[in-house]
């Protein structure tokens, strides 16, 4: 090897040994571990080889749990927030006056700490003996019954979560969508207005068509997020999801790998893997979609 | 009524449609920008609320009646919110820095240097960009454990110093500068290293302080490794304080001591987004996820 081709390597020395050692081994070694049977950290030996860790994670009713909810909160999140997404940036980018100054708040949960702030949401959807909470005052006022969201009811539950991670995936979403939408170019506007095309038929032959790109990059995206979920729901219910009966899948994995129920990394690769085969194929399949719809268009 | 008067009766009554459609706009706008910002009002409002009158109010006030910083006092005396602050600072500048270095020269490696093996070590590199952290983490976490890390920095920083995508980004933006300039360096006689520093660097100080702030707010926002590979409270950051805090802070149900802590712990991001407020759109929109 030449000088040169020496030099280029002892460029890229730091970054090949981090993700060498941090990325690329421990993604062989986590396929090794899903398939090594009753792993024991301490002592780090295995009885044998063969997929019982998977049926395990399968049966197991902690991640069917997990699973559901996850489930769930993908079906409900990834096309409501898509949605209003498009709602809240096509209202926008219609306005002029206090433009810069509703995208910068519309941007502001994306800069928190989504711990942190899932626990003003907490507070708010919370009912304690002392109080019902903001958001049961604002139900009662309607003349509903207070619901604890918190401890109460699955629907409940499942109901914060989602509107808390609504909240904080829109920001990515509609700024990636305003931003779109200001791409387009005005003159197809114009020769419309011309010929007096009504602002409904516009927006579904023209703005949708042109910006459809960027939905289908914001549902893949979202899915992946939304499956992904995990420390949102902390923020919301606190550590020990599976009494809360709110765990994720990702939440899942991370408890098997640590604390009170952890030490298990066999399971937690296992969970992981399962994961990242539902991931996979969910993406694929927009892919699909996303070639044929282009293409008929 | 002559046709003049209909067509301008028409104008008036489209013009007026137009007006009505503006003001739905604004109220719709205005809606959900209301509900963004409840929650930040939330939270600095039931911290300035007094412990007695937070728990006293069964119907929650929409404004504090006898505003107290002593909320804030707590939290930084009965918890160690100090503690995680600095592990946080601490965490999210040596994290930051590391990576900085290793992306510089990575992205420089590829951009300018040729090498027996570049394009194929880069598409390597690029196919890494798809390996979701779920995968990884659970080794990276007996890897450190193994390794007698759990509880130190080192352990913490370790596996976050390294970012494909951002090399990706820096990689693009320096193939942009012409390389007419490199050739009259190598001319003058100015070694690599001290071109990539005089030349390089400075011409590229936009992408690389949209990577900063991007680091950085991944940095702040960090929970699942720190709640991994700590469990001593002196190493723990403000994500997983804040988690501890919930759980076993402040003795009893302390709403609004723990509201406290989380402006505390809020604030830094929210200076940082008001000063590069443009800088951090743009360069999420670029390449930021979470969503």
């Amino acid at each position: 090897m030449n000088t040169r081709s020496l030099k280029g390597w002892l460029y890229l020395i730091p970054a090949i040994a981090f993700l060498g050692v941090f990325v690329v081994y421990p993604l062989f070694d986590v396929f090794i571990y899903s398939f090594e049977e009753g792993y024991n950290s301490a002592s780090q030996t295995y009885f044998g080889v063969g997929t019982y860790n998977y049926s395990y994670v399968l049966r197991d009713p902690y991640f069917i749990q997990a699973l559901k909810n996850t489930f769930i909160l993908v079906i409900i999140t990834v096309p409501l927030s898509t949605l209003l997404a498009l709602a809240i940036s096509v209202a926008l980018s219609s306005i002029k006056k206090l433009q810069e100054l509703y995208q910068t708040i519309y941007f502001l949960p994306y800069v928190t700490n989504t711990l942190a702030v899932g626990l003003v949401f907490m507070i708010l959807f919370q009912k304690t003996p002392y109080s019902d909470g903001f958001v049961n005052q604002i139900i009662m006022a309607f003349g509903g019954n207070a619901v604890d969201f918190i401890d109460g009811p699955y629907w409940a539950k499942m109901t914060v979560m989602c509107i808390y991670t609504i909240w904080v995936v829109l920001p990515f979403k509609i700024l990636i969508l305003t931003s779109a939408l200001a791409s387009v170019n005005p003159d197809y506007y114009k020769a419309a207005r011309v010929d007096g095309t009504s602002s409904w038929r516009i927006f579904y032959r023209i703005t949708l068509p042109m910006i459809s790109p960027m939905i289908f990059y914001l549902i893949i995206t979202g899915f992946i997020g939304a499956f992904k979920a995990y420390g949102d729901v902390v923020g919301i219910f606190g550590t020990n999801l599976n009494a809360a009966g709110m765990n994720t899948i990702v939440g899942y994995v991370y408890d098997m790998l640590y604390g009170n129920s952890g030490g298990y990394p066999s399971y937690a690769s296992a969970a992981a893997l399962i994961l990242f085969v539902i991931v996979l194929t969910i993406t694929c399949i927009n892919l699909l979609v996303q070639r044929r719809s282009v293409q008929t268009s | 009524m002559s046709d003049v008067a209909l067509d301008q009766e028409q104008g008036r009554s489209f013009a007026r449609g137009q007006k009505i459609r503006k003001v739905l706009t604004y109220v719709f706008l205005t809606i959900w920008a209301l509900v963004v910002l409840f929650p930040f009002y939330w939270m600095v409002l039931t911290s300035i609320k007094t412990y007695s009158s937070y728990n006293g109010e069964y119907v929650p006030q929409l404004v504090a009646t006898d505003p107290t910083l002593q909320n804030y006092t707590d939290a930084f005396t009965a918890v160690p919110l100090a503690r995680y602050f600095t592990n946080t600072v601490i965490f999210t500048v040596i994290t930051t820095a590391l990576m900085l270095m290793v992306i510089v020269l990575a992205a420089f490696a590829f951009s300018r240097l040729d090498f027996a093996g570049k394009d194929l070590l880069f598409t390597v590199f690029l196919s890494l960009m798809m390996i979701p952290n779920e995968l990884v983490i659970i080794t990276n976490f007996v890897t450190i454990t193994d390794l007698g890390l759990r509880n130190t920095f080192t352990g913490l920083i370790l596996p976050s110093v390294t970012s494909v995508f951002y090399i990706y980004l820096l990689k693009e933006n320096f193939d942009q500068i012409p390389d007419e300039l490199y050739k009259a360096a190598k001319v003058d006689g100015t070694s690599d290293f001290k071109y990539l520093m005089r030349v390089m660097i400075p011409i590229c100080k936009p992408t690389i302080i949209t990577v900063l702030l991007l680091k950085v707010i991944e940095c702040w926002n960090s929970y699942v490794w720190p709640r991994l590979i700590t469990d001593n409270q002196l190493y723990f950051l403000v994500s997983n304080g804040i988690q501890e805090i919930r759980e076993n802070g402040f003795g009893r149900e302390n709403i609004p001591a723990m509201m406290a802590a989380v402006v505390v712990i809020s604030i830094p991001l929210i200076v940082l987004f008001i000063i590069f407020r443009k800088k951090i759109m743009e360069g999420v929109s670029r390449g930021g996820t979470k969503g």
